[in-house]
């Protein structure tokens, strides 16, 4: 069965105040689901429910089919979960404070050893696993919190803000973490305000805005329905690209809209025709030898979608 | 490299532990974090500072104090374990459930396939071992006079009872800590409601209700601890009914001054006690069952 995650008509009121309001949604398959919406929107208190930390006012959560309300011991046995940076017992040590996930958890004692050790290798803190918690720094701290959220291989990861508190090599290796988890077949559903990480390691994306779901969409299927028709891509180049070629050779091929040099080395091409062309484009883009080196979805297109989305509703 | 989320891995499910074993082997991790924490340190060092004045007060004083062994223990076991117990009972578990709302610990806990019940019932383990720990200390520092005074041997056949009826007195005053600490999510309030009530509070109240209502206080939690010491007596009651006396004593020419004194039997204490215990530890749970991680 593949990993799945349920929120029906989920609900939360804070005296009159509705944080969430009626949150359908239905996630399966191994996948990434980025969870967006400005400060305030409701995605915490959603991430909150989907693990009983809270109680909804209304409906109800699953955790691959069990209902989280009903039973949170039996719903998170196969989650890992991370929500709003906890602190650890200070007085523990890394190894400590995953050994107590891990054993509370039911991970088998000849297996625990191994796998803390690989948890803490993921995170790079094995030289720090034997160091008290109590005087990690904030990036630190999150870096054991991820750490235990996956010690004991869980099929689904819900993940508020992950790479709160981290350097910029902390948020590199979370999105590797995570593509590596996507690998394995695993459901990820992580809210996040970096929209450069979103598009990077997310599949889908759910935008909330005020309590309310605005839409719920593969990233690629987001990206072209608010675009005009068009699709977006970036390219990058590891030399500056010959002006001829901008508007001449690439400009030219089939199903281009426009093509925009963002800088000396990166252009932005809008597209139709979905995936088709863009690998077409790709392929012959790379054909020309201008020393393409990486093509991925542009993320500006998604903050135009979100700044467009979010000012709706004002 | 293999790597703990095994990407590109099968997922190797494990299987949750049930219940009991949760709860055994939260109230294990928890203890260690009580032990390595600094007011477990200095609650030993408060036994040790209260043992050593009890040492000292023994051996210059003696008379009275060591004229059997039984007064020996009454008096030392009798008066110091009810107070070691509330002062334990306040300083682990006065905070208990609130500290994990301040200091965030407890989102770390609720991430866990456990039930609320099995974490507020190992941290009450935790803190019931961890206050054991303290009493222990103080039996052995009595016990140590004890065997100077009296041999090694000569032990009153009610030091164990007292020893059992503490057990439940700090269950029960534990249950009321834990209960309190359910209410706050902030610490301090947890400490000093807890604090407050148990080093005057209660008595204050057990003070009005004999005074004022002229009834046995059966219903204040300190009453009850008096058996601890009481047990030591000759004329000791063990029944479920406690003592009542009267004592009249002229203050002036014509006035008196009528006091009337109640001994809670010791059925009746342990009943009390056993009383508090399922009283505070269900609503307790009720309380934490329902509280948000907001
Ligand atoms: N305990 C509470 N009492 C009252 N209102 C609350 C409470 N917790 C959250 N809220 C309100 O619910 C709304 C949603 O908050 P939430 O934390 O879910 O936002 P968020 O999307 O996670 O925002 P951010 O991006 O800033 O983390 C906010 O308006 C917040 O003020
Ligand atoms: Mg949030």
């Amino acid at each position: 069965m593949p990993p799945s995650l349920e929120m029906r008509n989920l609900t939360k009121q804070y005296g009159t105040f509705t944080a969430l309001n009626a949150l359908n949604l239905k996630l399966d398959g191994g996948k990434c689901v980025g969870f967006l919406g400005p400060n305030g929107a409701g995605k915490t208190t959603t991430l909150k429910m989907l693990t009983d930390m809270i109680f909804p006012t209304q409906g109800e959560c699953f955790i691959n089919g069990i209902s989280v309300q009903q039973d949170r011991k039996r719903a998170l046995a196969e989650a890992g979960v991370l929500i709003e940076s906890p602190e650890i017992y200070p007085s523990l040590t890394p190894n400590q404070a995953l050994e107590m996930v891990a054993d509370l958890r039911g991970v088998p004692a000849a297996e625990r050893k191994d796998r803390i050790r690989s948890a803490l290798e993921e995170v790079k803190m094995v030289d720090w696993a034997d160091k008290r918690v109590g005087r990690f720094s904030k990036g630190m701290k999150q870096r054991i919190n991820i750490a235990a959220a996956l010690v004991h291989d869980p099929s689904v990861v819900v993940l508020d803000e992950p790479s709160t508190g981290l350097d910029p090599r902390g948020m590199a290796e979370v999105r590797a973490i995570i593509r590596g988890l996507k690998k394995s077949q695993r459901l990820i559903f992580m809210s996040s305000h970096i929209l450069s990480e979103v598009v990077d390691v997310c599949d889908d994306v759910a935008l909330i805005d005020r309590g309310k779901l605005l839409f719920y969409d593969t990233l690629a299927n987001v990206t072209s329905r608010f675009s005009d028709g068009h699709s977006s891509i970036d390219l990058s180049f590891a030399r500056a690209i010959p002006p001829d070629a901008v508007q001449g050779r690439i400009g030219t091929l089939p199903g281009i809209g426009s093509v925009t040099l963002l800088d000396p080395r990166r252009l932005r091409i809008k597209y139709t025709g979905g995936i088709e062309t863009q690998e077409r484009l790709v392929e012959s883009v790379a054909q020309m030898h201008l020393g393409l080196v990486s093509a991925g979805e542009s993320e500006s297109a998604l903050e135009e979608i979100y700044l467009s989305q979010i000012s709706r509703g004002d | 490299m293999a790597t703990a989320t095994g990407a590109g891995l099968p997922i190797r499910p494990v299987s949750t532990p049930d219940t009991f074993q949760q709860i055994t082997k939260l109230t294990r991790y928890q203890l260690y974090e009580y032990v390595r924490s600094r007011r477990f340190v200095a609650m030993l060092g408060i036994v040790a500072i209260i043992g050593a004045i009890m040492t000292a007060l023994v051996g210059h004083y003696r008379g009275g104090l060591v004229s059997s062994n039984l007064a020996f223990y009454g008096s030392f076991w009798g008066g110091g374990a009810a107070f070691l117990v509330v002062l334990a009972a306040v300083i682990f578990g006065g905070d208990a459930i609130a500290g994990e709302f301040q200091n965030k610990t407890g989102y770390f806990l609720m991430g866990l396939p456990v039930r609320r019940t099995t974490i507020y019932v190992g941290k009450f383990f935790a803190a019931f071992l961890a206050s054991v720990a303290m009493l222990g200390l103080y039996l052995l520092i009595l016990l140590g006079n004890g065997a100077f005074y009296f041999g090694a041997g000569a032990l009153p056949w009610q030091l164990p009872v007292s020893l059992l009826i503490t057990l439940v007195y700090l269950a029960a005053v534990l249950g009321t800590t834990f209960l309190f600490s359910s209410l706050f999510k902030t610490s301090a309030y947890g400490f000093a409601l807890t604090a407050v009530l148990f080093l005057i509070g209660f008595t204050i109240l057990q003070a009005l209700v004999v005074d004022l209502v002229h009834i046995e206080p059966w219903m204040v939690i300190s009453y009850a601890n008096s058996s601890i010491g009481n047990i030591f007596n000759p004329t000791v009651n063990w029944g479920l009914f406690g003592n009542i006396t009267t004592t009249t004593t002229q203050v002036g020419r014509h006035s008196f001054v009528t006091v009337t004194t109640y001994t809670a039997g010791i059925a009746e204490s342990i009943v009390i006690m056993l009383g508090y215990l399922i009283v505070t530890a269900v609503g307790g749970l009720y309380l934490f069952e329902r509280e948000e991680f907001t």
